[in-house]
């Protein structure tokens, strides 16, 4: 079973953890376990059931966009990460 | 505040139910080595006039690791960092336990977080640096802290 990285911020909604191992065979089935146990994540990362647009997660080291998005398996991968974006500007 | 005077959220603070964490103890400086200062000042340059940006893995001993990382905007006014290359990176310096910098260049403004770069900033355990090159022949580099869309700078040493 992979096991989500959690990004710092939002850790307080974890007790703490910075790892959490969940199950589920797709992306989709992980962070719905996630929520589903840690449900103040569930605003924060998922907006009308998708992943909001400005958090990237990762199945080991790909971009589910560029796999099947939340319907990427897991199955046999070490790591879910999510990681929001790091981005800015001048103005 | 920002520059207007206006409180920015994060994106993960939900209004109405977090409250305000308050600090009011000084930021402590950030300790910036010259071969890294001169490392960033010679990346935001390099890509001029572009946005640049990077992240620095800082050691318990002060030694500091430094990464450039692709724009993916590749653009003079706003930055996107290419997402593996930061995944690679902020997963380094997690494992390692070592303290978060982040920088970006501002190629015509003044070295102090824009509206954009506080409403995307979701690394509250980050040290926001930015390397101004408004000023081609002085180039400056300033931190700062940007909790819940409150900014408060940090004072970089450069040693």
């Amino acid at each position: 079973m992979p096991v989500v990285r959690i990004p710092s911020v939002l850790r307080k909604h974890t007790d703490g953890e910075p790892r959490i191992e969940t199950e589920g065979a797709t992306v989709r089935e992980v962070v719905d376990a996630l929520v589903t146990r840690f449900p103040e994540l569930r605003e924060r990362l998922l907006e009308d059931g998708e992943i909001r647009g400005f958090v990237n997660v990762y199945v080991d080291d790909e971009d589910i966009r560029y796999l099947d998005g939340m319907d990427t398996e897991v199955a046999g991968a070490d790591e879910v990460a999510i990681m929001p974006a790091v981005a800015g500007g001048d103005r | 505040m920002n520059t207007s005077g206006e409180m920015l959220p994060d994106p993960f603070t939900i209004p109405d139910q977090e409250t305000r964490v308050s600090d009011d103890t000084p930021d402590e400086a950030f300790r910036l080595d010259r071969a890294t200062f001169d490392a960033m000042v010679e990346h935001a340059s390099s890509d001029f006039p572009y946005e640049v940006c990077g992240l620095l893995g800082v050691r318990p001993d002060g030694s500091i690791e430094h990464w450039e990382i692709a724009n993916d905007e590749r653009s003079m006014t706003y930055y996107r960092m290419n997402g593996k290359e930061q995944l690679q990176a902020m997963r380094e310096i997690e494992d390692n336990g070592w303290d978060l910098a982040i920088y970006h260049s501002h190629t015509h403004t003044e070295a102090y977080p824009s509206r954009t770069d506080v409403e995307l900033a979701v690394y509250p355990e980050a040290t926001y640096l930015i390397v101004s090159l408004q000023d081609r022949d002085q180039p400056e580099v300033r931190g700062f802290h940007i909790l819940e869309g409150e900014i408060s700078e940090v004072p970089v040493h450069v040693t």
